[in-house]
């Protein structure tokens, strides 16, 4: 039986299909918070969408996942088991040499998985990112072979990507609501097979929501999250079917300052391919923002970081090198 | 030249028409019997599969409240503890077993029989959808849900989502068990922490729905493999005389230069031809075989295990390969020792008709000693072995070893009459019959196992019968009996029916595990009832007061087998000691169960109450006070079980068994007498140049002819006779090795002589019929032809 998440769809993972009888997000972009915080069940997607690069006592780099993405089959809404809205959460943990996925699927309307604004508590099964409010989070997350227990705290502002957290995504208009919490600073506990490792870092924390982000001619994309030097730079590229890209970009600075960038400012080309599973997915790549001297090149600590659920796809810790140094998280979809 | 190659050799066909017929006819049989079988248990399986997968059940383990449903609040934290479990609402709907999971949690085996088209799991979660097959939807009354029609469902069960599922069957809120995914987080609380009144029950791979069917199934199987045994045996003769008979015309052709890897090129080619034509006739045959008996079988396993199989039969491809695969395969296993024996043929060999049949004698030496290494291995088996294979191996070995000893017993026997013989055509009667021997030899080991078979099988099924009709009147000792739907409702009918009935006797079961196997405690109340009607297998004296004085329990086989429970023993139940007093069969049921007085139960399970009433009384009111019941109590009729038609159903599901099992018998029979017709034909005509001097020296052609008869009478007669033991042996194994390793509880043995007296005639009947013909055939023939013996040497 297909995963109702990933019935009828068009694009990747259904972000292609059409909007009807759900909101469209509109410009200029208006957010209220903490309300905003929370889900958007007029809209058809939306997620909560969280990376940190680690590292343990004796440096050794780690990544970590934990998502919670909302999906909503109708734009009609019934109660309980008849609720339209699904939720599926992925958690991840990415060391040098192994790289742990899990996931869940819970139906909205039973309380089994939800997200409320105020207190913040975004939640699936017994996994949950929960706090007083959205700078002062704890997180957990469990699987067959691991789990971890985090601690986040942020002293950044929130940043809004494309016009003030209006993301455009394509040539034809298709955009969606997007910002982050990039600042991020987190601490906790990794449970592997091997034994619990104790960790700290960053974080970043996205949140999107829309009805119809790409265009049903956009097979998939690439989305770099840099922590360099001097700031911090959010980059996507959409690939389309006739083989052209259109990206997008925002330019960070410590004091959550930020400058956008629209397509073809921000570039992203392979540089190396690796064989997973018989895909074949970039895990290196040549990043440019030429306005802001930006020109590294970015390697997947570990390249094997398939996330083998429902919507398959790779995400994992990267390192970068070149003009600026540091490290971040690559995420890629449509190689399938 | 290959095209006169193989002219030639069919020509030998056209001459002897009767021989093509027995090929192909004897081909045909037995690709029809094994692909008739096949089909039905295919069927029959493809319903289970389906079934098994929808509920989940065994597979995977689950977890159940020990009162009544599980509360929705309760799942949903049984989740977010990080326990993985999945939903299923389940209910009848019109009598039809409804069943509501979710997609999103159950485990992946369970998803697999439901829509695989994306819109159609949308509308089922967000408007309701039942899935069932097209038959069982018609079935269905009026339902304010859109229904969708799916073949490869199991019959009588409608699929649909949870939430569905809970509006139909008015369980709002409320989840009827909880399917534990196979794989947990590694961070999880134990159980009994989140939700104390909860029950985890393992997967049963040892007791499934699918294990206690497959008892059925191995009968079936069986019974097709035989059939296609004695099959093969017709076969391997036929091709055996045809190579034979063709031995001057392979000669010729090969001294006219025709190369012997041609030869047997085409001889291949040609058996091959025949094996195809009459595989094909044979998986049609065995369509309408597995068409005709599939209703009873879907009956009979209905019945037996309530489960619902659909009694129609659809033609799948994998028959027309498995039928013409086995036929090919089985003619090539016949032909393999005739073409090895025709590749080593010298040239010039002589041309002189070798009677094939006399080539047996050389190895009569190391079939006797196979035939012994084989019953040796038997009975070993059955005294060191452990295990279902070896319970089918020992029946293979008993088989095949008394098949192969056979032609050794007969031809002992047949010796020791021609010295005892007092006229000197008694002797040559004895002597010639002995002579025959090996060219009767192979249908009458034909003869023998379908006899065997056909005992052994209806020993087994006529001593269940009678174990579960008596087990039946044990269980159900009540005229009638009554469930409530909760503890107050209960009570109120408790009061009720005292007033009107001779006694009401509460059922009360609660779930422990017994030495670590999980069981049902039961308290029922002294009475006679119990006393009178339940009998033990093993028990202390008078077990039944000192059981009902409180200190003492008895217990199932199940239990006892597997625990290595033994009288005497002691079982701790909630705490407590109890002595063990008495073993009783409890055919049919998965787990184990243990009875105390009911005082007992009360003590140690203050929390429960019956909800079950067994009710005494006169059976002529049990439908009266039914009405009663529903009126004053509005219980419908889920809630009341009339235990005679629970007998009376019962007992037509047994004699269902013995129609498909009685079918099968006949079947085979006339295998075995199509076998026996077919060799005394070839016999006949080979055996003139014998017959002849005898007829010169006085003996009538009529009494030669009446001989012939006596003497089919007399083989049958003794194949019989050993095929008895031989079958009662089966079906022993059947019943105390393969039932003990397969199901846990062993059944007694009975035995049924009218029924063998019957099959005996039967069998004499097939052998007289089968050689009317030849006989008639002796009769008539005309002098000018004996005397063509003494003519020349033909």
């Amino acid at each position: 039986m297909l995963s109702p998440i990933t019935a009828s769809a068009q694009g990747f993972a259904g972000l292609g299909t059409d909007a009807d009888g759900f909101s469209s997000p509109q410009r200029p972009a208006q957010f209220d918070f903490p309300i905003d915080h929370g889900s958007h069940d007029d809209y058809r997607i939306e997620w909560w969408y969280l990376t940190a690069n680690l590292e343990g006592l004796d440096g050794t780099p780690y990544g970590l996942q934990w998502t919670l993405f909302r999906s909503a089959l109708t734009s009609d809404g019934g109660q309980g088991w008849s609720s339209p809205q699904l939720w599926m959460g992925h958690a991840a943990v990415t060391t040098p040499d192994a790289h742990f996925v899990t996931e869940r699927l819970a139906r909205g309307g039973i309380g089994q998985a939800g997200v409320q604004a105020d207190p913040f508590e975004a939640w699936i099964d017994d996994w949950q990112l929960v706090g007083p409010d959205f700078a002062t989070l704890t997180m957990t997350a469990s699987g067959p072979d691991f789990a971890y227990d985090m601690v986040l705290n942020s002293d950044g502002p929130l940043v809004f990507h494309g016009d003030e957290g209006y993301s455009v995504k394509s040539a034809e208009g298709h955009a969606s609501f997007y910002y982050s919490q990039p600042f991020y600073a987190i601490e906790g506990t990794l449970i592997l097979p091997t034994g619990n490792i104790e960790v700290a870092g960053d974080a970043w924390l996205d949140r999107e929501w829309s009805s119809q982000p790409l265009s049903d001619n956009q097979t998939g994309w690439d989305w770099f999250s840099l922590s360099l030097e001097d700031g911090k730079l959010m980059g996507f590229r959409l690939r389309q079917t006739d083989g052209s890209v259109y990206t997008s970009a925002t330019w960070i600075d410590p004091d959550g300052t930020t400058t956008s960038y629209s397509n073809s400012a921000f570039k992203a080309d392979p540089v190396a391919i690796s064989d997973i599973g018989g895909r074949d997915v970039p895990t290196t790549w040549n990043v440019r923002l030429p306005d802001r001297g930006v020109a590294v090149e970015v390697t997947a600590i570990n390249p094997q970081s398939w996330m083998n659920t429902s919507v398959p796809y790779w995400e994992g810790p990267i390192t970068v090198q070149g003009s600026h140094t540091g490290r971040g998280y690559l995420e890629m979809t449509g190689y399938e | 030249m290959t095209n006169v190659g193989l002219l030639v050799l069919l020509s030998h066909w056209r001459r002897n028409p009767m021989q093509l017929f027995t090929l192909v006819v004897g081909l045909s049989l037995a690709t029809a019997l094994w692909s008739g079988v096949q089909a039905v248990n295919t069927e029959a399986r493809a319903s289970y599969d389906a079934a098994a997968e929808t509920l989940g059940e065994g597979m995977f383990a689950q977890i159940i409240a020990r009162t009544g449903t599980i509360p929705q609040e309760d799942f949903i934290a049984l989740r977010r503890a990080g326990w993985l479990v999945s939903p299923v609402v389940e209910g009848r709907l019109d009598g039809i077993r409804l069943i509501g999971t979710d997609v999103l949690t159950s485990p992946g085996g369970l998803t697999h029989v439901g829509p695989s088209d994306g819109k159609l799991t949308v509308d089922m979660i967000t408007s309701g959808i039942l899935f069932a097959t097209q038959e069982t939807l018609e079935r269905l009354g009026e339902v304010d849900v859109r229904k969708f029609p799916l073949s490869d469902l199991p019959p009588a069960v409608i699929l649909t989502d949870v939430g569905t599922a809970q509006i139909l069957l008015g369980l709002d809120g409320q989840i009827s068990r909880l399917i534990v995914a196979p794989q947990q987080p590694i961070t999880q609380p134990p159980l009994e922490v989140i939700a104390p009144n909860f029950e985890l029950i393992p997967p049963q791979s040892g007791s499934d729905v699918g294990r206690l069917t497959d008892s059925f199934h191995l009968n079936l199987t069986a019974f097709g493999l035989l059939s296609f045994v004695v099959g093969i045996f017709i076969v391997h003769g036929t091709i055996g005389l045809a190579l034979e008979q063709r031995r001057p015309v392979m000669r010729t052709l090969r001294a006219l230069g025709f190369p012997l890897v041609n030869l047997i090129a085409l001889i291949a080619f040609e058996l091959v031809g025949i094996s195809v034509l009459a595989g094909m006739i044979g998986v049609g045959l065995g369509y309408f075989i597995a068409a005709a008996l599939l209703p009873d079988v879907a009956a009979t396993i209905s019945g037996l295990y309530g489960q619902s199989i659909s009694g129609t039969l659809q033609f799948r491809p994998e028959w027309w390969v498995s039928g013409l695969l086995i036929a090919v395969g089985g003619t090539a296993l016949a032909a393999a020792a005739s073409l090895w024996n025709l590749a080593r043929m010298p040239l010039l060999a002589s041309a002189r008709p070798h009677a094939w049949a006399m080539q047996a004698r050389r190895s009569r030496l190391i079939q006797t000693v196979f035939a012994m290494f084989l019953l040796v291995a038997a009975c070993l088996l059955g005294w060191l072995g452990s295990g279902l294979a070896a319970g089918f191996a020992m029946l293979a070995a008993l088989l095949i070893g008394a098949a192969l000893a056979l032609p050794v017993i007969l031809d002992g026997l047949l010796a020791a009459a021609v010295r005892h013989a007092k006229s000197i055509i008694e002797e040559w009667f004895w002597a010639d019959t002995r002579q025959q021997l090996p060219g009767l030899s192979l249908a009458l080991m034909a003869l023998l196992i379908a006899m065997a078979a056909n005992v052994g099988v209806s020993t087994m099924v006529s001593s269940f019968r009678l174990t579960f009709t008596g087990f039946l009147d044990q269980r159900l000792a009540s005229e009638f009996y009554v469930y409530a739907d909760d503890a107050q409702q209960a009570a109120s009918l408790r009061a009720y029916l005292e007033l009107r009935v001779d006694k009401v006797l509460p059922i009360q079961s609660a779930n422990q595990d017994i030495r670590g196997l999980p069981s049902e405690i039961y308290g029922p109340i002294a009475h006679a009832t119990y006393r009178d009607n339940w009998l033990f297998l093993d028990a202390v004296p008078d077990a039944w007061p000192l059981i009902e004085a409180g200190q003492a329990a008895a217990i199932n086989e199940q239990l006892a087998r597997r625990a290595g429970i033994a009288i005497g023993d002691e079982i701790t139940i909630a705490g407590q000691p109890f002595k063990v007093f008495g073993i009783y069969g409890d055919y049919g049921n998965p787990i184990g169960q243990v009875i105390i007085t009911e005082a007992k139960f009360a003590a140690l399970f203050p929390d429960i109450f019956p909800l079950r009433f067994g009710v005494r009384m006169d059976p002529s009111r049990v439908t009266a006070l039914s009405l009663d019941l529903r009126k004053d109590f509005g219980l419908n009729e889920v809630n009341m079980i009339n235990q005679a038609g629970i007998k009376a159903f019962s007992l037509a599901v047994f004699d269902r068994t013995f129609t498909v099992t009685g079918a099968l018998n006949i079947l085979t029979l006339a295998v075995a007498g199509f076998a026996i017709l077919m060799s005394l034909l070839t016999l006949t005509t080979m055996r003139i140049p014998q017959l002849a001097p005898v007829w010169a020296q006085g003996i009538t052609r009529a009494r030669l002819g009446r001989l012939e008869i006596v003497r089919a009478v007399l083989l049958a007669l003794l194949t019989t006779a050993l095929a008895l033991p031989l079958g009662i042996s089966l079906g022993w194994t059947l019943l105390a090795v393969v039932n003990v390793e397969a199901f846990g509880w062993r059944l007694p043995l009975f035995l049924f002589p009218l029924d063998y007296a019957r099959l005996a005639a039967f069998a004499v009947a097939a052998a007289v019929i089968a050689a009317l013909w030849p006989a008639t055939k002796l009769a008539r023939t005309q002098p000018a032809d004996l005397l063509k013996v003494f003519a020349n040497e033909r």
